[in-house]
């Protein structure tokens, strides 16, 4: 208690300093919320691309169900496919009406008889989506195939990359960070070798003078990371409208607060590493 | 309670003490005397191992205080209190928080310190300026404060260094008045001064240093050799 007492003290008689480093805590933190975001958010984007049929067959009018029916059986039996879902003209229809609700125009103009009926396939593996397509445009009930050829694996390098930057960057700016705090606290000692020198002499131990710029370090880091998660997560909730648009139809939105609260959890946590760590170097340097 | 067999300290620039040897027996009142630079305040530095003898052994009470491990070492400047030539205050810390910190420092509860505190402020006779900051008192106000923080603890031993140093005649005396009522209740004092009327009013023991040496030791001695 006295040790947080002395902290307050310290920190109340350089503003400025606490600024500088609660400023470039606050920096680093927001980088990892907002990677943090990306990753997450990615992540949500390639299972949806994954659940999703990866290919699709388009049949002509003429098709019949016994024609399609024999073309799923024999795609099936083949081993390379893990599902495949059936849609008629009827559902297709519905489909169509559902997407386009609000545009009345549309609606009068498309009837079941131009929508063709469908077959969504997806497969275990993503190499096998091509010698699917090709076998399927071989049927001659078959008009079109449509595959996302690799989509996934696009996305998957993207964030790949992505996340390697994110880290990288974290790295960086965790390093920034713990030389800044260990400057700060380093100066902070200088500005009291008397104090510290008295402290000393009336019997203080070691430990009882070094716990308050431990605790600094660990206030500026924490102090830092709870602004810097808050700025983050303001942003991305004021942003949210326009993202959800562009995802629109991949159910990113809404995020549960309860993924917010653990990010702030184990930013609290990395804060108080960086802060004790770095406050430790430089007790380490300058308190010998 | 105080023992120096033959310590010696070197400086870089010169000697600092020379063969010094002296007991100094619980519940005395010393002075020790010299000229600027003959040592006293190096003596101190020793005796509360603010710094370490180049030869020679140093005694506390039961402890070597030259082979005395550094986790022990608040415990010897808690038993030995000291009130600094430079009074040591923290100029952004009230009269009260001076006083306080040997306290906080020993882990002391808040509630008990308060008490110990204000006992001792009332001791000194500055319990009238308990919030006030050491730029506000005057010099022997000061020196009180400094003595306050040096006994709160209940040291056995009390180093003063000059404390009479720079004050007026009148404060100087009630300084000592102080100090000797501490010194019947007990307390071991050892006063560094060069202030002669003060040595020959007291008629205690003296030690005179020169040089960084002991060159003389009388129980009821002046400041100048008889």
């Amino acid at each position: 208690m006295i040790h947080l007492k002395t902290t307050w003290h310290h920190i109340r008689r350089s503003p400025y300093q606490a600024f500088a480093a609660i400023l470039i805590m606050l920096l680093t933190f927001f980088v990892v919320s907002v990677f943090a975001f990306v990753i997450v958010g990615s992540s949500k984007v390639i299972s949806y691309f994954e659940t999703k049929p990866q290919v699709t067959v388009f049949f002509k009018d003429e098709a019949k169900q016994e024609n399609i029916d024999a073309l799923k059986e024999d795609l099936e039996s083949g081993g390379q496919v893990s599902s495949t879902k059936f849609v008629s003209k009827d559902e297709a229809l519905a489909i169509y009406r559902e997407q386009n609700k609000n545009d009345p125009l549309l609606l009068e103009l498309v009837t079941a008889d131009i929508l063709p009926a469908s077959l969504e396939v997806s497969a275990h593996k993503v190499e096998d989506l091509a010698p699917i397509s090709e076998k399927l445009k071989e049927s001659n009930y078959v008009q079109e195939v449509i595959y996302q050829k690799d989509v996934v694996s696009t996305l998957t390098s993207w964030t790949g990359a992505l996340r390697k930057i994110g880290v990288g960057l974290i790295i960086l700016l965790s390093l920034v960070s713990v030389f800044i705090i260990g400057t700060i606290i380093g100066i902070k000692i200088s500005q009291k070798r008397d104090e510290i020198e008295i402290m000393r002499l009336i019997g203080a131990t070691y430990w009882y003078i070094r716990w308050p710029f431990i605790f600094e370090g660990i206030f500026y880091s924490v102090a830092g990371a709870l602004l810097g998660w808050i700025v983050a997560s303001g942003v991305f909730w004021y942003a949210s409208p326009f993202l959800a648009a562009f995802l629109r139809g991949i159910p990113v939105f809404p995020v549960s607060p309860v993924y917010l609260l653990i990010l702030l959890g184990g930013e609290l946590l990395l804060a108080i590493c960086l802060g004790a760590f770095s406050s430790f170097l430089a007790v380490l340097r300058y308190l010998k | 309670m105080i023992k120096l067999d033959n310590v010696s300290k070197l400086y870089g620039t010169g000697s600092g003490l020379t063969d010094v040897t002296f007991t100094i027996e619980k519940g005395e009142f010393v002075f020790i005397i010299g000229p600027t630079g003959s040592g006293k305040t190096t003596l101190f530095r020793l005796i509360i191992r603010d710094s370490l003898p180049t030869k020679g052994s140093i005694t506390v009470g039961d402890w070597d205080v030259v082979k005395l491990p550094h986790q022990k070492l608040p415990n010897l400047r808690k038993k030995v209190g000291v009130i600094f030539q430079d009074l040591k205050l923290l100029s952004d810390r009230t009269i009260f928080e001076n006083t306080v910190l040997p306290l906080e420092v020993r882990g002391v509860n808040a509630l008990e310190a308060k008490k110990q505190v204000e006992l001792v402020l009332e001791q000194v006779g500055i319990a009238a300026h308990r919030d006030k900051f050491p730029i506000q008192l005057s010099g022997g106000e000061l020196q009180r404060a400094a003595i306050a923080r040096a006994l709160v603890l209940s040291p056995e031993i009390l180093l003063a260094d000059e404390p009479t140093g720079n004050l007026d005649p009148k404060t100087g005396k009630d300084i000592l008045k102080l100090l000797s009522d501490i010194n019947a209740k007990g307390t071991t004092i050892l006063m560094a001064t060069h202030n002669l009327e003060v040595v020959d009013h007291m008629h205690k023991r003296v030690i005179a240093l020169e040089k960084g040496k002991l060159v003389r030791d009388e129980k009821k001695g002046k400041y100048d050799s008889s």
